[in-house]
């Protein structure tokens, strides 16, 4: 365990835990409202907020967090008024927000353009020990709101007409995962980069649900997943020259892939026993049939 | 008939001269509908006839342009008690983007009677019994994803009696159901309806729910054309404004996703 001497790599693999469980369960409520890639617009929007930061020389995680909100926030509006062209809206603001964020970077006196790579693609190497401190407090808000209101949040993002009829407060709900959402890149874009942000909060979940069948473990596993691909790539980056950004994501899509190959033959022995199951149920009235249970995952 | 002592109380639902519009098209034209304890109204009409829009906006789902509704006496705008209230809306399918379990789905339909999302030993009780009623018990650990079109249906009528509501507002509850979800959902109306639930629900055709429904309320063009007893000598096929629509053709058209 040789990784786990130098400080840095202590920094590295604590962000990168932490990252790797807020990313996939934010992400979860994002994959089942069908907005898989809002965090991918989230990252292009927070890239403004780092130019900003580096302007008036300001911590850049904080201004891409205050941004990145703004943005998710405006996204949200979005998604409420404007139905008819939403979706040109929402591209003007991610470009937008791209275009921004390399024109402030270029302008300020101390950011570079290889500064800026390092936000987009993410620099382990480079978590000071403030970087920890910030990111251990976001992650705990962002832990706090995924599985505090798990229940409200699955509700809202399964079918939103009908939490509105159950009195849940559906805009304020939104609004929380879009400004979860938004803390959640932020935070992961010191790990993975901005641009590769998304990735993490939506492929653990897409490999997760190959194999599940339940909402809690889609949940248990994708953080299970995206915690693994995120230890394991940081730790190939310390012993192989690579980027542990594009080798997490990689790797995820690696899982993916490998679900999706152990799926098919689970959901066929899966298929025979519910064939079998519903064989039963045509020859009497299921209702005044006691409930056997015996399905097993 | 079926016995009315119990509809000289208040209304439990009370539209007065409600009209809407769906961009610049009139949609409701000034309706009144008004719907008693313990009664079942049926609200048929062609498609486009207003009958969606009509249940919609008695749960403020869409915004009305004139006219008023109150729910248990108390006006719209100031309605909380939605636990009391069952909803199912016109949806094909009751998955979303994330698997999820039958449990799962109806266990959101309890939230209005929980506090912070907590649930007590009787909310999983209620749940449940919810998922007997509709005949999928031995399923609920099984996927939505894994059911047919009239088992998705019977899943969102789950999750609307999971709050165990007084009153019951279905969206075309039998389209794309086949017969034998048809008999099973017209079975858990039937206990409802016996235990006091009052039922408002747009139908394309009364079908088997026929002999529940105490009341028909056809619309025309966003107008009440009739409002009264079901003509059951003549059969659904003779009323006004009906179009021949079998509940296994997707003539519909579909909503596309949940979010629309």
């Amino acid at each position: 365990m040789e990784f786990l001497d130098p400080p840095f790599m202590q920094r590295a693999l604590l962000a990168a835990v932490l990252v790797g469980v807020i990313a996939p369960s934010v992400g979860i409520y994002l994959v089942q409202r069908r907005q898989a890639l809002m965090g991918d617009g989230i990252g292009h929007i927070a890239m403004t907020g780092v130019g900003l930061g580096f302007l008036l020389s300001t911590s850049p995680v904080w201004m891409a967090t205050a941004v990145a909100v703004a943005g998710a926030v405006v996204m949200e509006l979005i998604r409420w008024y404007g139905r008819t062209r939403g979706d040109i809206a929402l591209a003007m603001l991610f470009y937008g927000g791209m275009a921004g964020g390399v024109l402030l970077i270029n302008l300020s006196d101390t950011g570079s353009n290889a500064n800026l790579t390092s936000y987009l693609f993410g620099s382990l190497s480079t978590v000071s020990s403030e970087d920890i401190t910030s990111i251990c407090v976001l992650a705990a808000f962002v832990l706090l709101v995924t599985l505090g209101l798990r229940r409200q949040l699955f509700a809202v993002s399964q079918d939103e007409e009908f939490a509105r009829v159950t009195g849940l407060p559906v805009r304020a709900l939104n609004l929380l995962v879009a400004v979860t959402a938004a803390v959640t890149v932020t935070v992961a874009m010191r790990v993975v980069g901005l641009l590769l942000v998304s990735a993490l909060m939506v492929v653990p979940v897409a490999a997760a649900q190959q194999i599940s069948r339940s909402f809690k473990v889609t949940f248990v596993l994708s953080v299970v997943i995206g915690t693994a691909v995120t230890l394991a790539g940081t730790v190939t980056s310390y012993y192989q020259d690579v980027p542990p950004g594009a080798t997490i994501v990689l790797l995820a899509i690696a899982v993916f892939v490998a679900l999706t190959l152990l799926a098919a033959p689970l959901a066929r022995s899966r298929a025979r026993r519910s064939e079998a199951a519903s064989e039963e149920c045509t020859l009497e009235v299921p209702a005044t049939r006691p409930a056997p249970d015996e399905l097993r995952v | 008939m079926p016995e009315t002592g119990s509809t000289t109380t208040d209304p439990v639902i009370a539209v007065r001269g409600a009209t809407a519009t769906l961009g610049a098209r009139p949609v409701l034209r000034g309706i009144d509908l008004t719907v008693h304890r313990g009664e079942v109204a049926a609200l048929l009409g062609a498609n486009g006839s207003g009958k969606s829009t009509a249940v919609r906006s008695v749960i403020g789902q869409v915004p009305l342009t004139g006219g008023s509704v109150e729910l248990f006496g108390t006006p719209l705008r100031r309605f909380r008690s939605w636990a009391r209230i069952g909803y199912v809306p016109q949806r094909t399918t009751a998955a979303g983007g994330v698997p999820a379990t039958i449990r799962e789905v109806v266990t959101s339909g309890r939230l209005s009677r929980t506090k912070l999302g907590l649930l007590r030993r009787a909310d999983r009780a209620a749940v449940d019994r919810a998922i007997e009623l509709v005949g999928l018990a031995d399923r609920a650990k099984d996927s939505v994803d894994a059911l047919s079109g009239g088992q998705h249906q019977r899943v969102l009528i789950a999750r609307a009696l999971a709050a165990e509501p007084e009153l019951l507002i279905m969206d075309e509850p039998m389209a794309g159901v086949d017969l034998a979800s048809q008999e099973i959902l017209a079975a858990t109306l039937r206990e409802q309806v016996a235990a006091g639930t009052t039922v408002l629900l747009v139908l394309h055709e009364l079908g088997p729910l026929e002999p529940l429904i105490d009341r028909a309320i056809v619309l025309r063009d966003g107008c009440v054309m009739h409002d009264g007893p079901p003509p059951k000598a003549l059969g659904q096929h003779a009323l006004p404004g009906h179009d021949h629509v079998h509940p296994h053709a997707a003539s519909e058209p579909v909503r596309t996703g949940l979010l629309s």
